[in-house]
């Protein structure tokens, strides 16, 4: 469960003081996902759908409001139990944000390794994640001698390998074409059904209409609900 | 495949040459630092027990009779001394030594000279006080002796050995300081060069701890590296430097193969691990303190 009450976010402008200084990338946003639940993110570049993502992932502290992830407060959280709950957060990022120096296999195993599950497990799981996304025969590779695309699927892989109780996806499908978009949506879907919460951010109306789901669309830092 | 080691990918880090190379800087000066206070308290505690146990005891106009008057002064005081407490080894200087020992002030044989020359009598004094009463029996059989001992020369060299043996001490307290700065803006370049790389794991639910071991341990191996280098790199300089006190330390001169003393074969084995230590605090240190800025 995901719920955000009356959540503002600030930025502060550099060289400027006082209420002036600031800019509201979020204002009072209030909504709540159920466990189990699928919402789109949508809206224009710049109306804060990163801003709010990184809120959930726990990327970033509200300026003002309530934010529970997953049950927790995430604002009475300490930093040891801020890592235990990242762990159940699986997360797309926009720009990917592979290690460079690890390979395909080892970027996918990242999460897995950090949560110390045995390298028996770990083999077996990050295997089959890496047929489902197509890059069996790429999972020596570095993320340098990929392409674009090849590296989002990377980077999807590592974000569901896990199991994660949440899903936080940025522009997922954006550098993919439209075969591995209906693939990787039909892996967030199966996932979905089996009981992770998921939020997408896109620009792509086009998904969205083929996928129906509730979608929040952001504008200007706040929210409308679109069933 | 590799598995978890180095997620971080500290490996790739540009202060892995620089740092090794610093912290054997640092060993080295602490090797020669370490082996100058050891040569200068050993040195110090020979010198301070000679000086010390040395006696002079001049007699004025030896062959003038003493005040027993069966024997001339210098033989009273030569029998006395044989039979007093704490004393032992009294020896006559003889007019060579003597003419040696005075030749700077009056040149020449003294004995031509025609001056009232002292007879000087050496000898080791064991005794934890002054030899007040010794000197006042002396003075007695043969009026106007002098008797000497190393006391305040020993005093001075103790003075001494101490300001030298706080120098060291300064010098290594100093260079444990600059090998701590050293690696923590060596660390801290490394964070600042591994920052994406952090943040990554730090965001798949990497503890604190977990990172800062990571380098902490990455640190150590590193600095345990410098240290060794540095360590081995004195040696030589050591052995070179032991061959060269060997006259005033009790070797034998001109030997072949010059050697160092026990403590600093045992003193030379913890710099290395003292550059651990310090690699491994200042690590955890410096990089749970950088953890802090992100969320």
């Amino acid at each position: 469960m995901v719920r955000f009450d009356d959540v503002w976010l600030k930025y502060h402008r550099p060289g400027h003081t006082g209420d002036s200084g600031t800019s509201d990338v979020l204002r009072g946003v209030t909504f709540e996902i159920p466990e189990g639940g699928f919402r789109w993110l949508t809206g224009p570049s710049g109306a804060g759908k990163t801003s709010l993502l990184k809120l959930i992932y726990l990327a970033q502290h509200p300026s003002k409001g309530r934010i529970d992830i997953l049950g927790t407060n995430a604002a009475r959280i300490s930093r040891h139990d801020a890592s235990l709950l990242r762990r159940r957060i699986g997360v797309v990022y926009q720009d990917f944000r592979l290690l460079e120096h690890l390979t395909a296999y080892d970027n996918v195993a990242l999460p897995m390794r950090l949560a110390r599950h045995s390298e028996a497990q770990i083999r077996a799981d990050v295997t089959e994640i890496l047929n489902w996304v197509g890059l069996a025969d790429r999972q020596e590779r570095r993320p340098a001698e990929l392409s674009g695309g090849e590296q989002q699927r990377v980077a999807i892989a590592r974000a569901v390998v896990a199991r994660p109780k949440l899903l936080v996806a940025d522009e997922p499908t954006g550098n993919l074409d439209d075969e591995q978009a209906q693939r990787l949506m039909m892996l967030i879907l199966a996932l979905n059904r089996l009981g992770t919460t998921v939020i997408i951010a896109t620009h792509n109306l086009d998904l969205v209409s083929r996928y129906p789901n509730t979608r929040f669309d952001i504008r200007q830092g706040r929210l409308t609900l679109h069933v | 495949m590799s598995r978890r080691a180095d997620l971080l990918g500290l490996r790739f880090s540009l202060t892995d040459r620089l740092l090794p190379m610093l912290v054997g800087a640092m060993s080295f000066l602490a090797a020669l630092a370490i082996a100058g206070t050891l040569a200068t308290t050993s040195l110090a505690r020979q010198w301070q027990g000679q000086a010390a146990a040395a006696m002079t005891v001049q007699i004025l106009s030896p062959n003038a009779p003493s005040t027993n008057a069966t024997l001339t002064r210098l033989a009273a005081v030569q029998l006395a001394l044989s039979t007093a407490p704490n004393v032992s080894n009294p020896q006559l200087m003889s007019t060579a030594d003597l003419n040696t020992l005075l030749a700077p002030w009056l040149g020449g044989d003294v004995a031509q000279l025609a001056l009232p020359v002292p007879a000087v009598i050496t000898a080791n004094w064991q005794g934890a006080t002054p030899p007040d009463a010794l000197t006042a029996a002396l003075d007695a059989l043969a009026p106007g002796t002098l008797v000497q001992t190393g006391a305040a020369w020993a005093a001075r060299v103790a003075a001494l050995t101490a300001s030298l043996e706080a120098c060291a001490a300064s010098i290594l307290v100093i260079v444990a300081l600059v090998a701590s700065a050293v690696v923590a803006v060596a660390t801290r370049a490394g964070l600042a060069q591994r920052r994406e790389a952090i943040e990554i794991i730090h965001g798949l639910g990497a503890q604190d701890e977990d990172i800062a071991s990571s380098y902490a341990t990455h640190t150590t191996l590193l600095t345990l590296t410098g240290g060794i280098l540095g360590t081995l790199l004195a040696l030589p300089v050591l052995f070179w430097l032991s061959a060269l006190v060997a006259p005033f330390s009790g070797q034998l001169p001109g030997a072949t193969v010059p050697t160092l003393p026990l403590p600093l074969w045992i003193a030379l084995p913890t710099l290395p691990l003292a550059a651990a230590l310090i690699g491994w605090g200042t690590a955890q240190f410096t990089v749970r303190g950088w953890l802090r800025s992100l969320v």
